[in-house]
């Protein structure tokens, strides 16, 4: 397919438990299992689910902050898994990152300007004058006046300070940007603009988007295509609007349910699902799901869903909602390339 | 006062003119500017507004629980069944906190002792408050956990705090509060540290108990979504006042105060489509350090004329059970 | 409280646009005072051959003398200059103090970054400076003097090598501290090499404790000087450091008790120069402790 910034093969981080020294088997923390996707220029893609489900490791991962236990990260078809720590500098212009904590992602010390210049002067030489106007460039770019370089952070509002993160992760001018919360720890109105200014980065520049929130508001909003993770796996990737309007996946589904809609009209009928995450040290057997999940069968106690595509273009991990080919006899297109249907 | 002649039911909690300020090395922040508002026996009142407008001060104020060395309640009224609690010694603030009114705060885990069981600590709470027997405190302790949905809450009352989920340290908490009994549960941004599905949960539950025990609830929160699905009335506050004050049905078929209508448009929702840029409330809040002539809004209203910039409005009535600090209030309710 | 902290971002207009020693003194006492104090010893200490008569004089005939207009403090027991040998003894103490510490907090600040984001040199350094710090600093003065002979060499060597895993400890705590913060992980994803993102986030945020232990250091040096001194192990005895001074005249306390106030004063007032200099530093590089202001 045309246009392939990012493709995600089979990505697993195990994290051990303890060290191991004297008991041979230590316990892991199954923080991603098996996850696959990818990324076209220009294009957002959402990660959703609730905590612990992986998708901040996913987001580490992707920018090698640390190192897969199995599977592969691909830029424009280079493997970063596998890149030394020179290759992997160069790997970092193509795809940068936003963090949550607009408090913490800056560091107290060193002015604006400092701060989102620094990745340009990773790889080059600036004067003060080149580096004055990059500066300058890069706030105009994100809505704030140049004037504001020669702060400190601390005399920057929440709302200005995550302006100050974008700009920093614009200064190599990548064309994929991980946005990993980038808006949770921010107030509504303060949100509303920055939802619209990487809205308008992605029109100008082009860029794509690996968007990270837990706030399905802001995912149906910003979203192109969204991917649904419960405890390390990814349970459903479908197109922004197919999966709100018709979720496939019975966790999907109370996921939409329990966001709080602000319409008092509505009335809420059932609390949308029982019980809470279970922990991924040792996750339920088959799928992880089924002891919260109304539609459990025996199956899904047993044998672990695959992501099976859907007619719609969709993919979909549930044994009851989307059986498997051979057993429903429903045609469907080959895994791979449904995988990246925008 | 507005809402005083349309209740049918009485007033448990009176505030009136409540001005709380924060004393810094070199300023002064007037974090509450003078607000009044009252909770009526049984009903849930939400409080939304976003970080500084001054809604945890004003839950913090009427418990008397700000940090003394920076903080002061320098004037009004909290009148509770009547009586100024702001006049009242510590000794019978104490015996109103935590038995007739009780709080529960965002993160449980940083009001619940690590060291005791969860068991303990409600236990504790009861016999505090009344004089039950330590075994009878202990069997109250199993059957508010029961209340509050624990599962197993035989085993999970000898449960210490870091053996819980959030969700569930969230209704231990919720156990704790409502022991007693209280009249009024003040809730500061409970489910703000909870995941979607958990927060459903303990939205759920603390609906179905207020029916159930019949006591008022204080709604703090910033989030419209969980005042839509949690309250009866409402109050917006803006820069330590009160902005607008109404029913839920009223506040969001007709915002009267430019900051709610910039509030609840900035909000992502799918009923006006993806992809837009959201209309967002230009500028930032102002500081309380200095004094705000005029509308604390009006740098950042769209509505905003010369009155705005002069005079600060008062919240007058706009309807039944309506109030609004606008001086155009009719117009933005218009249109 | 969502309040205080809207409130303390708001606050800070006030940066070092001003500079110069009154603004220091205004904003920073401590530094002002403390550096200023440090630096009067230490031009005191060089000029010392400008105002001082010669140390190492003997006047037989004078000794244990009282203050007097001739000796500004008196006479030691072998008849000399009290000042003079305080005066020169400043330049002993001060270079032991301030070499000493130096050398402690580069070794350890290496010790410490490398320990702190190497895990495999973690586990070994970490061992070994648990074995060097249940050395006491005078044994192994003591073992190395009798090596090599007294000198300040060595006792420079023996502080350093005790007092190493303490401030390798502290650099360590710290940098573990700093490293998984978000801007660290943001530096290295805009392509930031180790050495630079060592340098410019995270040495930064072991100034401050850095600071206080530095200043620590000094003080304990000048004291383990004088006490290696006063066991007669430290620098020779006709040279002369506070240390010795007082070590020497001890005995002749009752009759001569401005022999030992003296050198003792003077070490005290060093002492409290670089402790009020580490406070003062310490509130300098804090960047939450400026903002306040």
């Amino acid at each position: 397919m045309n246009g392939q910034l990012l493709k995600v093969e089979n990505l697993t981080k195990h994290y051990p438990l303890g060290t191991g020294f004297l008991n041979k088997t230590v316990p892991v923390v199954r923080a991603v299992e098996d996850v696959s996707f990818s990324v076209e220029a220009g294009e957002t893609l959402c990660i959703v689910g609730e905590s612990g489900c992986g998708k901040s490791t996913v987001a580490r991962l992707l920018m090698r902050l640390v190192e897969p236990t199995g599977g592969r990260v691909l830029i424009d078809g280079t493997d970063i898994a596998g890149l030394k720590t020179h290759e992997l500098r160069a790997s970092r212009r193509r795809m940068q990152m936003v963090f949550q904590d607009p408090y913490s992602s800056l560091n107290p010390r060193l002015t604006a300007g400092q701060i989102i210049t620094e990745p340009v002067e990773n790889f080059e030489r600036l004067s003060r004058k080149q580096r004055q106007a990059l500066a300058a460039d890069l706030l105009r770019k994100v809505g704030m006046r140049p004037g504001m370089m020669h702060r400190f952070p601390s005399e920057f509002s929440g709302g200005q300070r995550q302006r100050l993160g974008i700009a920093r992760a614009l200064a190599l001018q990548p064309s994929l940007i991980i946005a990993d919360e980038a808006v949770s720890a921010l107030d509504v109105s303060v949100q509303a603009q920055i939802l619209n200014l990487l809205l308008d980065l992605q029109q100008e520049m082009g860029l794509a988007f690996v968007f990270i929130s837990h706030d399905l508001g802001v995912v149906e909003h910003i979203g192109h295509r969204v991917a649904v993770m419960y405890l390390g796996r990814i349970v459903e990737l479908a197109p922004c609007e197919a999966l709100f309007a018709n979720p496939v996946h019975p966790y999907t589904e109370a996921l939409i349910a329990a966001a709080p809609v602000p319409d008092p009209t509505r009335v809420r009928l059932e609390v949308p699902v029982e019980g809470e995450v279970p922990s991924p040290v040792n996750p339920p057997s088959g799928c992880a799901f089924h002891p919260r999940c109304p539609l459990a069968v025996d199956r899904c106690r047993i044998e672990v869903p695959p992501l099976v595509p859907m007619a719609d273009g969709r993919v979909v991990a549930c044994h009851v909602r989307a059986p498997a080919a051979d057993t429903s006899g429903r045609p469907v297109a080959a895994a791979s390339s449904s995988l990246t249907v925008g | 006062m507005q809402m005083q002649k349309l209740a049918g039911n009485d007033v448990l909690l009176d505030v009136r003119d409540l001005e709380t300020h924060f004393y810094g090395e070199e300023s002064v922040t007037r974090a509450l500017g003078g607000i009044s508002f009252q909770v009526r026996s049984g009903e849930t009142l939400g409080v939304v507004g976003e970080s500084g407008c001054g809604k945890s001060v004003t839950a913090l104020s009427i418990l008397r629980l700000l940090p003394k060395l920076t903080a002061r309640t320098v004037g009004g009224e909290i009148r509770f069944h009547g009586r100024d609690l702001l006049k009242l010694s510590p000794r019978e603030m104490r015996q109103i906190r935590g038995n007739r009114i009780a709080m529960i705060f965002q993160e449980p885990m940083t009001s619940l002792n690590p060291v005791y069981t969860v068991g303990h600590q409600i236990a504790e709470a009861v016999q505090i408050h009344t004089k039950a027997s330590r075994s009878d405190a202990m069997a109250k302790a199993r059957e508010m956990l029961r209340l509050v949905r624990i599962a197993d809450p035989e085993r999970r009352v000898n449960n210490y705090p870091h053996e819980m989920s959030g969700g569930m340290r969230q209704r231990a908490m919720i156990a704790m509060a409502l022991a007693c009994s209280p009249e009024l549960l003040i809730a500061d941004e409970p489910t703000t540290a909870l995941d979607v599905t958990i927060q459903a949960q303990i939205l759920r539950l603390i609906v179905d108990l207020k029916e159930h025990t019949g006591t008022a609830v204080m709604f703090i929160t910033h989030d419209l979504g969980v005042v839509a699905e949690t309250c009866q009335r409402v109050i917006v506050m803006y820069a330590g006042r009160i902005a607008e004050q109404a029913s839920v049905t009223d506040l969001f078929a007709r915002p009267a105060h430019p900051y709610t209508q910039g509030l609840m448009r900035s909000v992502p929702d799918r009923r006006h489509g993806r992809q837009r840029r959201l209309p967002e409330i230009p500028g930032i809040v102002p500081s309380l350090r200095e004094p705000i002539v005029g509308c604390s809004f009006a740098p950042r209203c769209p509505f905003a004329i010369g009155i705005c910039r002069e005079k600060t409005p008062t919240l007058r009535d706009i309807g039944p059970g309506h109030a609004a600090a606008c001086f155009r209030a009719e117009e933005v309710m218009g249109g | 409280m969502s309040l205080l902290s809207a409130s303390a971002e708001a606050a800070p207009k006030g940066r070092l646009q001003l500079s110069g020693l009154p603004r220091l003194a205004r904003r920073h006492p401590l530094v002002f005072i403390g550096g200023g104090l440090l630096a009067l010893l230490i031009i005191l200490a060089l000029a010392a051959p400008l105002y001082a008569s010669d140390p190492l004089n003997l006047y037989p005939f004078k000794r244990l003398q009282p203050l007097s207009a001739e000796m500004w403090l008196g006479s030691d027991n072998l008849g000399r200059d009290v000042f003079a040998r305080t005066a020169f003894g400043a330049r002993i103490s001060l270079l032991v103090g301030l070499t000493s510490a130096a050398s402690t907090v580069l070794t350890g600040l290496l010790v410490g970054i490398i320990a702190g984001y190497n895990r495999r040199f973690d586990s070994i350094a970490m061992r070994i400076m648990d074995g060097l710090m249940s050395i006491p600093t005078i044994l192994l003065a003591l073992a190395l003097v009798s090596l090599t002979g007294a000198g300040i060499g060595i006792l420079i060597v023996a502080i350093t090598i005790t007092h190493t895993p303490g401030t390798a400890r502290l650099v360590r705590s710290v940098v573990l501290g700093v490293r998984e913060r978000p801007y660290v992980e943001a530096a290295l994803c805009g392509g930031a090499r180790l050495p630079k993102v060592l340098w410019r986030h995270i040495l930064p945020s072991t100034i401050p404790a850095l600071m206080i232990q530095s200043a620590n250091l000094c003080a304990s040096a000048i004291m383990t000087e004088a006490g290696l001194s006063f066991l007669g192990v430290g620098v020779p005895p006709e040279i002369p450091s506070w240390g010795n001074m007082i070590s020497s005249s001890r005995l002749y306390l009752p009759i001569a008790p401005w022999s030992v106030f003296a050198p003792g004063i003077c070490l005290a007032v060093t002492v409290l120069a670089v402790n009020l200099l580490g406070d003062g530093l310490r509130d300098l590089f804090d960047p939450r402790a400026t903002r306040r202001r």
